[in-house]
């Protein structure tokens, strides 16, 4: 009992090893494949419309209502020690600095990442990748370089929409519902909101952006098992790729702010 | 042209090539048989650089590929087309961009010519006004030929199919078989094609050599093959389940 329990843990640990140690690989691979001649520029647009523009509704619909439910909450709870005028600034606080990056990163792997790991696997899987080579073309050059930048760009770029929503999804719930004046709203966000939560909040999207393609590529990259094989993939990919973005926000607020 | 030397691959305990041992003239069609399994897409893909042996040599042109960086297995590769059991077409481009692929990537040359190549190179393979269809659109049989047009687009020197029949009804099959011989006499190449469509084997190649149990276990022109005395052999191409070659799962009573 115990020692199957040992055992289980090894595996799992070793696993893991593995799994990050073949992430680091890949990454590394596929950057210095960015140095060799050029790199095609309509496919990185393709992927930046893909990844980014695309996302942009769902982006949208999500940071309003954080930014509303944010509001609504802080309200009433500040409202018990009559702190309610500081709904701005924590709208904004919290928007520029943790929501708007992580949900942004959250929400564009569970809509792109997946998609990055369907397709990669999918031409895995039916040789597509294989012919590639065939063809004296480098998969990673042709595949993963452009969905790398596409991340790297559009994710720090879809944030600085998602603050701007949120902040301004706080404002509707503050003076639509709770009458607050519009001028101590934007005051408040003013007054304690400093240029550094807001591209601090910029670096950590673009380091999940490129975590994102690059941990959604190498799950298709590395895929094996027909059909079954590009859903397993699919789904390690977002799991991956969200618990990434999850802890690595945490080391990186610590480092940041 | 091609010389494959004592060629070893394992996949984890799997040991697929035990010694692969192989030659192929210029201007020569071999055909490689076997059974499912039995190892012609591993060895398929040695020789076009696509895995690297444990052990072993495969000289193309005298230069020993499995010794090059990727860099210079690129250029290697710029000799080859290769068509795909599946055809793998890439989904995402339309056909003429699939077909003219390479040429686009590597040759620099203009949309409005490399649409032009692309039409003729499908004419070549029997199809006609399907340029700006998408892969998904096509019926296998015109997978095949678009694959096979990809493959010649760039006029290389070594041509390699994997299955060219497998999932095609007999008359398509033959038309692919036919298409085969046309483009070899057209254009002159070295060709491998793995199968284990006998049909096929004894119509398109000039020489067969069978692959068993990790190693190629004789080599000789079709009517060689035909009369062959080994017992393994002469049981594969008359495709019978009694004999030494035990079918997997299922114990000859």
């Amino acid at each position: 009992m115990i020692k199957s329990g040992i055992e289980r843990l090894g595996r799992l640990t070793s696993l893991f090893i593995l799994e990050a140690g073949g992430i680091v690989l890949f990454s590394l691979k596929t950057i210095r494949q960015l140095f060799s001649i050029p790199v095609d520029i309509r496919l990185v647009i393709h992927q930046m419309l893909s990844i980014g523009v695309r996302s942009f509704p769902v982006v949208f619909i999500t940071s309003i209502f954080t930014g509303m439910v944010l509001a609504l909450q802080t309200y009433t709870g500040f409202k018990r020690f009559g702190a309610e005028t500081m709904v701005g600034s924590v709208v904004a606080l919290s928007m520029t600095r943790e929501l708007g990056p992580v949900l942004t990163g959250l929400i564009v792997t569970g809509r792109a990442g997946a998609a990055i790991a369907a397709e990669i696997g999918t031409m895995r899987v039916t040789e597509q990748i294989d012919a590639l080579e065939t063809l004296a073309t480098n998969p990673l050059k042709y595949l993963v370089i452009p969905r790398f930048l596409a991340g790297l760009l559009m994710l720090p770029s879809l944030t600085v929409l998602s603050d701007i929503i949120g902040i301004n999804g706080g404002y509707i719930v503050s003076t639509g519902i709770y009458k607050m004046s519009a001028s101590l709203y934007w005051r408040k966000v003013w007054d304690y909101l400093e240029l550094s939560d807001f591209y601090n909040g910029l670096i950590k999207a673009a380091f999940f952006g490129a975590s994102m393609a690059l941990i959604c590529s190498y799950k298709g990259f590395y895929t094996e098992g027909g059909a079954e094989g590009v859903g397993r993939a699919t789904t390690q990919a977002v799991v991956l790729t969200s618990m990434t973005i999850l802890v690595s926000d945490y080391f990186l607020s610590a480092w940041l702010f | 042209m091609i010389e494959i030397i004592d060629l070893y691959k394992s996949f984890g305990r799997k040991e697929v090539l035990r010694g692969v041992n192989l030659f192929i003239e210029k201007g020569e069609s071999m055909v490689i048989i076997g059974g499912s399994g039995s190892g012609k897409s591993v060895l398929l893909k040695h020789i076009i650089g696509l895995l690297r042996p444990d052990k072993g040599s495969v000289f193309i042109e005298g230069l020993d590929i499995t010794k090059l960086n990727e860099k210079n297995l690129y250029k290697v590769r710029k000799k080859f087309g290769m068509l795909f059991q599946g055809a793998a077409l890439f989904d995402s481009l339309k056909v003429w961009e699939n077909v003219s692929f390479f040429l686009m990537r590597h040759r620099g040359i203009s949309e409005k010519k490399a649409r032009e190549i692309a039409k003729e190179k499908l004419r070549l393979v029997g199809l006609v006004g399907v340029e700006d269809l998408m892969p998904s659109e096509l019926s296998g049989g015109m997978r095949k030929r678009v694959g096979l047009a990809r493959a010649i687009a760039h006029d290389p020197e070594i041509l390699l199919y994997d299955e060219p029949t497998t999932g095609l009804d007999p008359i398509m099959a033959d038309a692919i078989n036919d298409l085969i011989i046309d483009l070899k006499k057209k254009l002159n190449v070295t060709s491998v094609a793995i199968t284990h469509d006998m049909h096929s084997a004894y119509k398109i190649g000039d020489k067969i050599a069978m692959l068993y149990e990790g190693k190629i276990i004789e080599v000789g022109t079709p009517e060689e093959i035909k009369n062959s005395s080994n017992p393994i052999v002469h049981q594969f191409i008359t495709g019978s389940a009694k004999g030494p070659i035990k079918v997997e799962g299922v114990t000859n009573g």
